[in-house]
């Protein structure tokens, strides 16, 4: 090539290409999809929760999009319906993952809504299921003598109590097990493209 | 019309199109190879001469030695060795050195900090998936944001600035024409660390955008577009003034590339724009495209250049790396949906790029059949030059990784790979055996140039090289093993969940072993690095980095 134009002109037309195909066409497939009736957006303590979620790197092992049972037994495994661009209008950033190291976690408000169980489990997961390899979190939980009135405690299996000590969350991993208990996508919706 | 019809009906009239494209390109002429275009990196003197400039007096003897051999064994007949563009290069080339020695040299300098830094991380992370309770007291330490920090720190800090130093490096060379705006160039280098140091941090305190390849917050992430908008505008400025008549393959690949890292991380950062499931297929497109259209393309690059340079060869054939390079342009920035198979994504999409996939078989083999015939009966040679098994062994593995991943993006593979480690193996097969260890054989090629001084202890970069190879191999072979059979567990519902983690177990333990040794390379590489800037150890020949003097030198490092 001798032409520093040509190259340049072609380089930008074939990234243009791309852009259109892969960015602008979805974008207005998407765009004017309504929210299903039964998705509620999130609340205020819900959208802290989805902070942490996304600032300690949950998306990192867990996906939110369970798959069609025709590709992939998700729902045998209680992870729910296959899941449609309905679901993400209120996800901002969406969230959907890219491993399984961890189960998904688009249900896990339907599968798991127990509140003691999610703080327990975020303190130390081995505690609940014993060859678990997700991280601990004590960073989000305060190891003291008493609780105060207003704290939560955490109920944790005894040989994993400190001893003569109490475990209480703090108001972030309160919010995370807010926005967990909310992920529920168990209402109808009509899928977007027959698949 | 049914279906059939329609895809019947539009085959035949692609190959009208292509029968009508292929007449063209030979009145055109297309198809008569370009030797002299192909040699345009040499001067006279230079073809069938040993170029490494990693080897001492002995070393380079015994290189020159085996060159001199396969001449010998009459490989070149018919073909018209002293075809050379322009005999002055040499000059130009000192004058294109000096210009680009400090620039170049920061961006490696900083590239070589990220480096210890982004192993560090990575080493970190893998260990915490098999000690999940190491390290967990404060949040930074988490695995979420460690693994992240590798990301950054290994992708941007150590990738991209040793990318661009490549491209600042080698574009005045090829132009044959100082560097314009050296002082842009810095400006810009500082602004794009400023840039990725500060989303590190923002990392560890858990401020992010929250998307894979796209965690740096678009308030820092300022920094990086301003900076790259400085560095672009002195290459092209370069480009526009340049001497050389004929603008060599590695040109096109970085000029374009460095257009095309520029506009993807505008567009993948532009705060508000993007939501729901189309911010995933953004985040997707974008994904590949820094992997298929800034990392790849730089590294092709500096294969087209060391590679001949070491072995004193042009490359085989001016006409496959055409093609090679606009296939890949073409197609390779199409195939980010294959990350969201059986994802609530449109179809078409997914369809398409599994299609673009497939295709980016074309360039690979283009590209693989240059170089096997640019390398064919000197492969030996890799015996005597460091510089050239790195180079080999990275377009090697550009191979094996591109076949790989088209093949990985097929529904049936995918189905059993997606969301397992054997993703992540591939991702470093791509990033690690093929891309950095280009990378590495540049710094060992380009340091020299810009400092006049060689390497102080040779042996250092044979074992950099092994321990490298060595590393990605067992975490290739074992985290792929590992992830495959985690895959076939999640697929079975008649097995539990957790058995797809603790299965895994041995082969992460593996991974582990992998990155250790893959760590240590790094930490000799990087060593020797300082060891050599620094001044430390035997002297082999005597410049300093903005000497005056050094004329002598200069002319046998102009190579």
């Amino acid at each position: 090539m001798e032409n520093e134009v040509k190259l340049i002109t072609g380089a930008m037309v074939t990234f243009a290409f791309a852009v259109a195909l892969l960015l602008i066409i979805p974008y207005f497939q998407i765009r004017d999809i309504p929210a299903p009736d039964g998705l509620k957006p999130y609340t205020t303590a819900e959208l802290r929760g989805r902070q942490s979620y996304i600032a300690n790197g949950c998306h990192y092992c867990h996906t939110q999009q369970p798959r069609d049972s025709s590709f992939a037994p998700d729902h045998t495994r209680g992870w729910g319906r296959a899941a449609v661009p309905a679901d993400y209008v209120y996800d901002r950033p969406h969230l959907l993952g890219s491993m399984r190291t961890g189960p998904d976690l688009f249900n896990i408000g339907v599968r798991q809504p127990s509140k003691d169980w999610q703080l327990g489990h975020l303190y130390q997961p081995r505690a609940y299921v014993p060859d678990s390899i997700m991280p601990s979190f004590p960073y989000l939980f305060d190891v003291k003598d008493e609780a105060e009135a207003d704290e939560t405690e955490v109920r944790l299996p005894p040989e994993y109590q400190p001893e003569g000590k109490v475990v209480v969350a703090t108001p972030e991993a309160l919010d995370l097990v807010k926005y967990l208990q909310a992920l529920k996508r168990n209402y109808p919706v009509i899928p977007a493209e027959p698949q | 019309m049914g279906p059939a019809t329609v895809s019947l009906l539009s085959a035949f009239l692609l190959s009208l199109i292509a029968l009508a494209a292929f007449m063209w390109s030979m009145r055109k002429g297309l198809f008569v190879e370009n030797p002299r275009a192909a040699g345009a990196i040499f001067t006279e003197d230079e073809l069938d001469k040993a170029g490494d400039p990693t080897l001492d007096a002995e070393g380079r003897k015994k290189l020159q030695q085996a060159i001199t051999d396969t001449i010998g064994a009459g490989l070149d007949k018919g073909r018209s060795q002293r075809d050379i563009e322009d005999p002055e290069q040499l000059e130009d080339r000192i004058e294109t050195d000096r210009s680009t020695a400090f620039p170049a040299f920061t961006f490696i300098a900083f590239a070589m900090m990220w480096l210890v830094l982004g192993s560090t991380a990575g080493l970190t992370a893998s260990l915490k998936l098999h000690w999940p309770d190491w390290m967990v007291s404060e949040a930074w330490m988490t695995f979420g944001r460690i693994r992240t920090i590798h990301l950054t720190a290994v992708l941007y800090g150590w990738i991209t600035n040793m990318e661009l130093a490549l491209i600042v490096w080698l574009i005045p060379r090829l132009m044959r024409t100082h560097l314009r705006g050296a002082l842009w160039v810095m400006l810009g280098g500082t602004l794009v660390n400023i840039g990725f140091a500060s989303a590190i941090g923002a990392i560890g305190i858990g401020w992010t955008d929250g998307m894979e390849y796209l965690e740096t917050p678009w308030q820092v992430g300022i920094f990086v577009v301003a900076g790259f908008v400085c560095i672009v505008g002195a290459i092209l400025a370069t480009v526009i003034n340049r001497k050389a008549h004929e603008i060599y393959v590695s040109a096109w690949y970085m000029v374009a590339a460095l257009l095309w890292i520029s506009l993807l991380f505008t567009i993948g950062k532009f705060p508000g724009l993007h939501f729901g499931v189309e911010q995933a297929t953004m985040n997707w497109w974008y994904g590949h495209n820094v992997l298929g259209l800034w990392f790849t393309p730089v590294a092709l690059g500096g294969i087209y250049y060391f590679l001949p340079k070491v072995i004193g060869h042009r490359v085989m054939s001016y006409n496959l790396s055409l093609l090679g390079f606009w296939t890949l342009a073409f197609f390779y920035a199409q195939v980010g949906g294959h990350h969201l198979i059986g994802g609530p994504v449109p179809e078409w999409m997914v369809t398409l790029s599994i299609v673009q996939s497939m295709m980016m078989i074309v360039p690979v083999v283009a590209f693989s059949i240059n170089m096997y015939g640019t390398m064919r009966g000197r492969m030996k040679l890799a015996l005597y030059s460091p510089t050239l098994r790195f180079m080999m062994f990275g377009g090697a593995m550009y191979f094996a990784s591109s076949v790989q991943g088209s093949f990985e993006a097929l529904r049936s593979v995918n189905r059993v790979a997606h969301f397992t480690h054997f993703t992540v193996a591939h991702a470093h097969l791509g990033a690690y055996a093929f891309v950095t260890m280009v990378l590495f054989g540049a710094v060992y090629f380009i340091m020299p140039r810009i400092l006049n001084w060689e390497w102080p202890f040779p042996k250092l970069i044979s074992l950099h090289f092994w321990l490298a190879a060595i590393g990605i191999t067992i975490y290739f072979v074992f985290l792929t093993w590992g992830g495959w059979l985690q895959g076939l567990a999640m697929l079975d519902p008649a097995r539990p969940f957790m058995e797809s983690v603790t299965l895994t177990l041995p082969y992460l333990k593996w991974r582990s072993v992998g990155g250790a040794l893959m760590w240590t390379a790094h930490v000799i590489f990087v060593l020797h690095f300082l060891a050599m800037v620094l001044r430390f150890g035997p002297a082999r020949t005597g410049a300093a980095l903005f000497s005056q003097q050094s004329r002598a030198m200069e002319v046998i490092h102009g190579k």
